[in-house]
């Protein structure tokens, strides 16, 4: 009977905890971060916390509605466009493992997905080149403003290629600044990024 | 990649991560996280999977335009339709990167 009530108790308090969680703007937590990582990539990612000097909170509001907004996107599976730009630089990447390219490319959304090709040596491409909506839906985001979902889709999104980490010093420096003047030419009020 | 949406929203363009690791995007700070249970280079789903890439997108954009607060994640609730095994293999590389190349190495010579 105590043990009953106890058991009610620790539930009771469970469910208050969650209730804080909530409040830390963190919603149910449902996904498993490392569910398809190796193991031994773990402890390179896990409890590492903020970057020195990027432990503060940064917010630009959204102020407009979400059907009057135009939106841009991002990936850094390393798209670029095979007949017209250069590839980002994996050949350097082979000599210098800890290097990876920080430059970025431009990706109408109008382009063919014949035109898209994958610079990238931690992931596998095939499924990048057989859609490449699944790291950067720009003709789904095109329907999304057809429809009257969003105010519009910029013409050209961004492509980097991810493996930055153990050097920011060039996408702080160069590639950020020029993503963003990029992103106020082409008239978008926000931006949707996705890692690779 | 959150330290770039960092930067970006910082110069006042507010961003969302959609990411397969949103716990680092957590610890890294961004500013809006969508988590998704994805493998890796697959962040709107599965290739061809329309309905899939749209709930992925249409959270993104609620998330973007709809949080109140710095640091507001909200998980997607769709399993990956391939089994696990399977999903951990076919995301990965068939020539391991560089990096892990070398680490491989490393590990070999210490044993």
């Amino acid at each position: 009977m105590i043990a009953q009530h106890l058991g009610h108790l620790r539930n009771h308090r469970d469910h208050v905890t969650n209730r804080v969680i909530s409040q830390c703007h963190t919603f149910h937590v449902i996904v498993d971060s490392y569910r398809f990582l190796p193991r031994s990539f773990r402890p390179l990612y896990e409890g590492r916390g903020p970057f020195p000097g990027e432990e503060g909170p940064v917010w630009a509001p959204f102020e407009k509605r979400l059907s009057e907004s135009r939106i841009a996107l991002l990936t850094s599976a390393g798209l670029y466009l095979k007949g017209s730009q250069q590839s980002f630089d994996v050949e350097r990447e082979k000599v210098h493992e800890e290097w990876g390219d920080p430059t970025w490319r431009a990706i109408p959304s109008a382009a063919r997905p014949d035109e898209i090709a994958v610079a990238h040596l931690h992931i596998n491409d095939e499924d990048l080149l057989a859609d490449s909506e699944i790291a950067v839906p720009m003709h789904l985001l095109t329907e999304l403003a057809s429809e009257g979902v969003v105010g519009g889709s910029v013409a050209d999104n961004v492509s980097v290629m991810g493996y930055q980490d153990r050097s920011l010093r060039d996408w702080r420096d160069t590639t950020a600044p020029a993503i963003v003047a990029h992103l106020r030419e082409h008239g978008a009020d926000a931006l949707v990024l996705a890692p690779a | 990649m959150p330290v770039l949406a960092r930067w970006i929203e910082a110069a006042g363009i507010p961003t969302v991560v959609v990411t397969m690791m949103p716990a680092v995007a957590e610890e890294r700070r961004a500013p809006r996280i969508v988590g998704v249970e994805f493998p890796f280079g697959h962040a709107f789903g599965m290739p061809h999977d329309r309905a899939m890439q749209r709930r992925v997108l249409e959270l993104a954009l609620r998330v973007l335009a709809g949080a109140a607060a710095f640091g507001t994640r909200v998980d997607l609730d769709i399993q990956w339709p391939v089994p696990l095994r399977e999903a951990y293999k076919a995301w990965q590389p068939g020539v391991p990167s560089p990096i892990v190349r070398k680490m491989l190495e490393a590990r070999q010579s210490q044993s």
